[in-house]
């Protein structure tokens, strides 16, 4: 036994191997999957040598990036389309989600009434539903909205529901005991014991949001009218243009690995000081 | 049923009725009868305990008097009407705090719900936290601290809008014994000081002889009042009374009446549930 070490500045070798397997661990996070990221983009650039693959069908990755320099123009004014609907609707996405919740939050009754029809929104794949919106919406930008935002508000909407039903009951009497208002209860109570299952439905919605907004450009495209990242793949698909293609594709994957940073960096901001899931473990 | 009342006067009987529990019962929807016919009185500045086995109502008789549920049958007398809800301050089992909440923001919230400032709250709450010795601590978040300083917390939340009468649900049960010893300590520091109204629950015998100079014994099946005592022993209560005879021979009396309420609950099994 050697729970009262004498040299207690030394450790004892359990402790000194967990130091280093804590060590190698935060090494290896970070090193692994850079390795195997090289390592794979360095197969794929083999593959299409040994098999002489042409680039019309398989680009080697540095093509693919020098595409990506040279299309420049043409592929980051089609990002940015992308971006404003993307944004736009996690932004909708947002206001509607949270918005309901919090009108939900009023009442079971309301609750009850009105979320299967959110449950229905969520459920129809978007790409049925599409046609429809181009019937009724004239509108190229307010199409793909709303395309982006009925895939993008359910996560939001779902979990900010949950967060503001799952006040602690004691807090809950605690308030009614000194009299709070409804109004009070929702600011000071239910909406910041909402904000860890808020934040963790908007990490969700980010990715939703870009997805809807590809896919609405794809299936608007086919009307060719579009001009965001996806209308481009499609036009460089039709062109057997793979180079383009797949510079537009790492754009894409590339700005949907963004967004999730940046949420998950505001997330961890916010709730860092008091939440669980942001607290480093502690031994 | 046994039901006795015992004669010895209480130390406050000169003091006049706060609170009058007549004839209160509580059943709820799945027909559990939580509280039978209850009668209590609680008088201006007593340290009351209920003290009692599991299922015995005292949590249920603490949200009646509190005003978090309404009695089945009987009524709450109190002196001068139903009480504001500012005049009940209420700590329960848990600390039961914001935890994204500084501890000032957590002790200002009873303040900030009747629309005071926090410039205008900050003196009463600074104050308060002085009578909890958590002076220094006002930035520091619940999770920042310790389940005594947490207890110290909801205290000071509990007392920073001055109430009449503060209720206690088993307060301390889940710190450890040196720091419920403390907490007990300053605890009757705070009400020799302020004089107000405690109605403390508890399943501890020692604790509640410590504190109280009442205890009211509860028994289970149905939740009902079984036996009153007095406990006479003069305040300021310390850590030399903890240690003496008196102290353990009213531990031995409160024991005595706590296993007789225990034994008289049909089939009498004393499963904790």
């Amino acid at each position: 036994m050697t729970a009262i070490d004498e040299r207690a500045l030394k450790l004892d070798p359990e402790e000194a191997r967990r130091v280093r397997q804590e060590r190698l661990e935060r090494i290896g996070r970070w090193v692994l999957p850079l390795a195997i990221m090289i390592l794979a983009i360095w197969l794929w650039d083999r593959i299409c040598v040994w098999n002489a693959i042409p680039q019309y069908i398989l680009p080697r990755p540095a093509v693919v990036l020098s595409t990506l320099y040279n299309d420049a123009g043409l592929l980051f004014s089609a990002l940015l389309v992308t971006l404003r609907i993307t944004f736009l609707s996690l932004l909708l996405a947002v206001v509607g989600g949270v918005g309901l919740a919090v009108l939900f939050a009023q009442s079971k009754w309301v609750e009850m009434s009105f979320f299967p029809f959110a449950i229905v929104l969520q459920v129809t794949p978007i790409v049925a539903i599409f046609p429809l919106i181009n019937i009724y919406v004239d509108n190229q930008t307010t199409k793909l909205l709303l395309c982006a935002w009925i895939v993008a508000f359910f996560p939001i909407l779902s979990n900010t529901t949950l967060g503001l039903n799952s006040v602690d009951r004691n807090l809950r009497d605690m308030f009614k005991l000194n009299g709070a208002t409804r109004w009070q209860q929702l600011r000071y109570l239910r909406l910041p014991a909402a904000m860890p299952y808020f934040l963790g439905g908007l990490k969700i919605a980010g990715g939703l949001s870009l997805i809807g907004a590809v896919v609405a450009e794809f299936v608007a495209g086919a009307t060719g009218q579009s001009s965001g990242l996806a209308s481009r793949i499609i036009e460089a698909g039709y062109r057997l243009n793979a180079p383009r293609l797949f510079a537009a594709l790492f754009l894409i994957s590339l700005t949907g690995i963004l967004i999730f940073l940046v949420l998950s960096l505001i997330s961890h901001l916010i709730l860092r000081r008091w939440h669980e899931s942001a607290l480093k473990q502690e031994r | 049923m046994i039901r006795e009342t015992v004669a010895q006067a209480p130390a406050s009987d000169i003091a006049p009725i706060l609170l009058a529990l007549r004839g209160v019962g509580k059943v709820f929807s799945n027909g559990v009868t939580a509280l039978n016919d209850v009668d209590l009185t609680i008088r201006e500045g007593d340290f009351l305990s209920l003290l009692g086995p599991s299922g015995c109502g005292k949590s249920t008789a603490l949200r009646l008097i509190a005003g978090l549920s309404t009695p089945t049958s009987g009524v709450l007398d109190w002196r001068g009407g139903s009480p504001d809800r500012a005049n009940i301050g209420f700590v329960f089992q848990e600390p039961t705090l914001l935890p994204w909440a500084s501890v000032f923001d957590n002790v200002w919230l009873p303040l900030r719900l009747k629309g005071i400032s926090r410039a205008k709250a900050a003196p009463a709450v600074k104050e308060m936290l002085a009578r909890v010795h958590l002076t220094g601590f006002e930035e520091a978040v619940p999770r920042e601290l310790s389940g005594g300083m947490k207890m110290r917390v909801s205290i000071a939340r509990a007392m920073v809008t001055k109430p009449r009468v503060l209720l206690m649900d088993e307060p301390f049960a889940a710190l450890d014994e040196i720091t419920r010893f403390k907490l007990n300590n300053d605890l009757l520091e705070l009400w020799q000081d302020e004089r107000f109204t405690v109605i403390f629950v508890t399943h501890s015998v020692f604790e509640s002889v410590f504190l109280s100079n009442r205890i009211v014994v509860m028994a289970a099946r149905p939740g009902r009042v079984f036996d009153e005592l007095a406990i006479g022993a003069a305040y300021p209560r310390d850590e030399v009374f903890r240690t003496s005879p008196d102290y353990a021979a009213l531990c031995r009396q409160a024991s005595d009446v706590l296993v007789n309420a225990i034994n008289s609950t049909a089939g009498s099994h004393h499963d904790g549930h």
